[in-house]
């Protein structure tokens, strides 16, 4: 298996999975492309590039150094002000294992958390079953054992303002808290220990208002642990997905952009609008989506009757087409909403300059 | 997204342009808007980078910080910018005109023109409500005082952003909003926040909405890659040309607003939208006068009373501002003809002259037949209205199959004078064709609420007065106290209002 998902990456260097990707991942779980090219650690920013549909995924330095120097602020003087904001012990152990190699790490990691004695743990390297795999994940969290439990305590640099935040910003964070906690706990669970020691309730921790003060707050992720555990398994088994693919087949970005779309046709995507800013290489499945009603968003396909193809909607609504039997319902419909609206359209607009609106203007 | 709309968005994909969704333009376009776009630094918490603003399309000014992470540089920037925007929304403040109130027994006065931002997107509102928070409470004096324009601009910013919310408002107006409510493309509603490519859609096409995808942004939020490659390095080395660099990114969305402006300007106007910009005139008037009058700032959080009453304003306006727009607009009615809501026919019989003499004294109540084709989902008894006639309601007395459709038997009552005889065609003659809906332009009044100072206990006891209130950006710790306890389980109320907020916050 491994030399199979080798061959598909080809030379490049493997990328790891992380909350976010995982996040993404179960986000779409219909996406069987998403699927095999992250199992491979394929670089999908590169592959679209490579293909010429880049997409637009980088993080401004801005942000960066902010959210580094609010991360050092709370870690400095052996983490004063995170402790502070938790309102743990100034005598808690603090363990930062991000300095030991991957396999001592996860050792490390899986020592110190079966002690389950009080500390602060940063950046411990924990495992999850992704689609019949185990990945490694590298959580940039601290895991804070307190009082007989384990909490997820994630630092952001986004405000909270009179306890408001971005709400798309506040779900990512809770969705990605709860991969940590079902991590945690399945790791805990290998180790013969209750997982239920995890807490549903993580902390987050953000700089308040508009100042550089952190703030604390409890999020429960119960929603999304059950929502994540309900996709995880719906994964469709990717050595299967992999076993179907032809003999042979690779993304190598060595390769020409042609032989690459060839390849990439032989994996089925599931494009949505959501994947332009989850997945980089959704400009290019866009396009592939071009003339279908989920290119259109989710709503809009279900209004129209759950037809896949925008042709076919304007064919069944003018009545060029016969409906299949388990079409004639939504064909019926599309009919009395064409007719409904060149009605009102001529009303207004007496042809022949019927909607001139939407000429451009002079 | 009803089936009509989505059909509209199928025919789009197929025309390669935007499709039109309304025949008439339902927002109020002002004559001498101002137009802001914001832009921010990215990471901080709102911390403005430039803006471009002013009321003439050929005379856009540039208002820029050299260093956004500076304080005073922010402060100063809010001063240049009130130093705009306050003289423009006073300059409407000036002539008045009487408002008969409570049946003509009193007036009350009202401004007879409003002021109206334009920004580019739901982010840019965002943007004004977040610096208006940050700046409203600011002291003019003591430590850390800001220029005095800086809290008043703080305030205004407070009112417009709130005024966003309330549907069907304009006194601030956002282009992508403004242009889908009229417009919808052959792409997905996410793709159509980014405003340049809604308005390409719209003005020329699928391949020019393509194209338009990597222009330059509309902000606030700037691109991650122009923040690497152009922007750290200005920032880092106080680079004189960082105004000139800027003014040339937000150039194309200056030009892209007033062209939006001038595309709504040429459709009809919808009739009932004067309505609603007379009672934005209102909400103008009433808060020049609260700031005339030295009232307080805007609550960090509104308290229960108020809540309560915001909550039943903005259901009262959301319900109202759809009807209007229904009977404004025969292609937005048609949504409800689809639903069943509304339905159209033809009178076969009318008896304009019936009286029903049945109570007290004698009434005019002629009845007529309607003769439908379409589904009719009401029952007897339900109260109708058409929107040629919607000071006239019709109840439904009898639905009965005839022919390939059904005829309703309606009676009718009010819009038809005073007297026993109906005034002339006040009551729909036979062959006409009408449109009967289940909506409905009454007024509908709303619950009775407390003063705020008998707010009861169960809502957090009355609110404690602005003058007691610690100044929150001063004591940023004590906010802190609380959620830190709610972190460590003590306090569970805290952590779950922060979950579940002003619908804001919600993962």
């Amino acid at each position: 298996m491994e030399s199979r998902l080798d061959q598909l990456r080809g030379s490049g260097r493997a990328k790891r999975h992380n909350a976010r990707t995982i996040a993404a991942l179960t986000g779409n779980p219909g996406c069987n492309r998403r699927a095999v090219l992250d199992a491979a650690g394929i670089d999908k920013q590169r592959l679209a590039e490579h293909i010429g549909f880049p997409g637009s995924f980088g993080q401004s330095r801005f942000a960066l150094s902010r959210g580094n120097a609010f991360e050092a602020m709370l870690k400095a003087d052996d983490c004063a002000r995170l402790r502070e904001v938790l309102g743990a012990d100034a005598g808690l152990g603090y363990q930062d294992l991000a300095s030991d190699t991957l396999t001592d790490r996860h050792e490390q990691t899986v020592k110190t958390l079966a002690d389950a004695q009080s500390a602060l743990i940063d950046h411990p390297l924990l495992t999850l079953d992704v689609a019949g795999q185990t990945v490694y994940l590298e959580p940039d969290l601290i895991a804070y054992a307190h009082h007989g439990r384990l909490q997820v305590v994630e630092i952001k640099s986004f405000a909270i303002v009179d306890g408001q935040a971005d709400s798309a910003k506040v779900s990512a964070a809770a969705v990605q808290a709860a991969v940590y906690v079902l991590a945690l706990r399945d790791l805990l669970q290998r180790l013969g220990q209750d997982p239920s020691t995890v807490s549903h309730e993580v902390v987050l921790v953000c700089p308040a208002d508009f100042s550089f003060h952190p703030v604390a707050v409890v999020l429960d992720v119960r929603k999304q642990l059950s929502t994540l555990r309900r996709q995880l398994s719906r994964l469709a088994s990717v050595t299967d997905l992999i076993d179907a693919l032809p003999a042979g087949l690779s993304f190598d970005l060595a390769l020409d952009p042609d032989e690459l779309v060839t390849a990439l046709a032989h994996i089925e995507a599931r494009y949505a609008p959501e994947c332009l800013s989850a997945c980089e290489l959704s400009v290019y499945c866009r396009n592939e989506a071009l003339g279908g009603t989920a290119a259109l968003g989710r709503p809009v396909r279900e209004a129209l009757g759950g037809i896949s193809s925008v042709e076919e909607v304007l064919a069944l609504a003018e009545g060029r087409r016969e409906p299949a039997p388990e079409q004639a319902e939504a064909a019926a419909m599309l009919q009395a909403a064409l007719r409904l609206r060149n009605e009102a359209l001529a009303s207004a607009f007496p042809a022949p300059s019927a909607p001139s609106v939407s000429e451009g203007p002079s | 997204m009803s089936t009509l709309t989505a059909l509209a968005r199928a025919q789009a994909v197929v025309a390669g342009r935007a499709q039109p969704i309304a025949t008439v333009r339902h927002l109020h376009v002002h004559d001498h808007p101002l137009v802001l776009i914001p832009l921010v630094m990215a990471g901080e918490a709102n911390a403005p980078l430039a803006a471009m603003v002013g009321t003439d399309p050929a005379r856009p000014r540039l208002l820029t910080v050299g260093q956004p992470r500076n304080r005073d540089e922010r402060f100063a920037f809010a001063a240049d910018l009130a130093a705009t925007l306050v003289p423009y929304v006073d300059s409407f403040a000036t002539d008045t005109e009487d408002v008969a109130v409570d049946r003509g027994r009193d007036v009350r006065r009202r401004y007879v023109d409003a002021p109206q931002i334009w920004v580019p997107n739901p982010a840019g509102v965002d943007f004004l409500r977040l610096f208006g928070r940050s700046t409203r409470f600011r002291k003019t004096d003591g430590d850390n005082p800001v220029p005095a324009a800086v809290p008043l601009l703080g305030r205004w910013l407070t009112f417009f952003a709130n005024t966003a919310e309330m549907p069907g408002s304009a006194l601030l107006v956002n282009a992508v909003q403004a242009l889908g409510l009229h417009w919808v493309t052959g792409q997905s509603s996410a793709e159509d926040a980014q405003f340049g490519v809604q308005l390409a859609w719209i003005e020329a096409g699928a391949a020019a909405a393509r194209e338009a995808e990597n222009g330059p942004v509309a902000g606030p939020a700037t691109d991650p890659d122009f923040d690497n490659r152009v922007l750290a390095p200005l920032i880092e080395r106080s680079a004189p040309d960082l105004p000139r660099v800027l003014h040339d990114l937000l150039l194309p969305t200056w030009d892209r607003m007033w062209r939006t402006l001038a595309l709504l300007r040429r459709l009809p106007v919808g009739e009932r939208v004067r309505l609603r910009w007379d009672a934005d005139r209102d909400a103008f008037t009433a808060f020049a006068q609260t700031l005339a009058e030295g009232g307080p700032p805007q609550p960090r959080r509104d308290g229960a009373v108020a809540a309560a009453a915001r909550l039943q304003r903005l259901e009262s306006a959301a319900s109202r501002y759809a009807v209007q727009r229904a009977f404004d607009d025969p292609l937005v009615l048609a949504e409800y003809r689809l639903s069943g809501a509304a339905f159209a026919g033809t009178v076969t019989l009318a008896n304009p002259d019936r009286v029903d003499d049945s109570g007290k004294r004698p009434v005019l109540r002629p009845r007529i037949m309607v003769h439908t084709g379409e589904p009719v989902r009401v029952e007897p008894g339900a109260s109708l209205t058409s929107p040629a006639r919607p000071s006239q309601k019709a109840r439904v007395i009898s639905i009965n199959p005839a022919g390939d459709g059904v005829d309703v038997l309606l009676e009718l009552s009010g819009g038809m004078g005073r007297r026993l005889v109906a005034e002339p065609g006040s009551v729909p003659a036979v062959g006409e064709r009408l449109i009967l809906t289940t909506l409905s332009e009454a007024y509908r009044p709303g619950g009775a609420l407390p003063e705020p100072a008998e707010t009861p206990w169960t809502h957090g006891g009355p609110p404690v007065p602005f003058a007691d209130q610690p100044d929150p950006s001063d004591q940023p710790d004590q906010q802190e106290g609380d959620v830190v306890a709610a972190a460590r389980g003590d306090l569970q109320e805290a952590g779950a209002e922060f979950v579940t907020g002003t619908g804001r916050v919600l993962p």
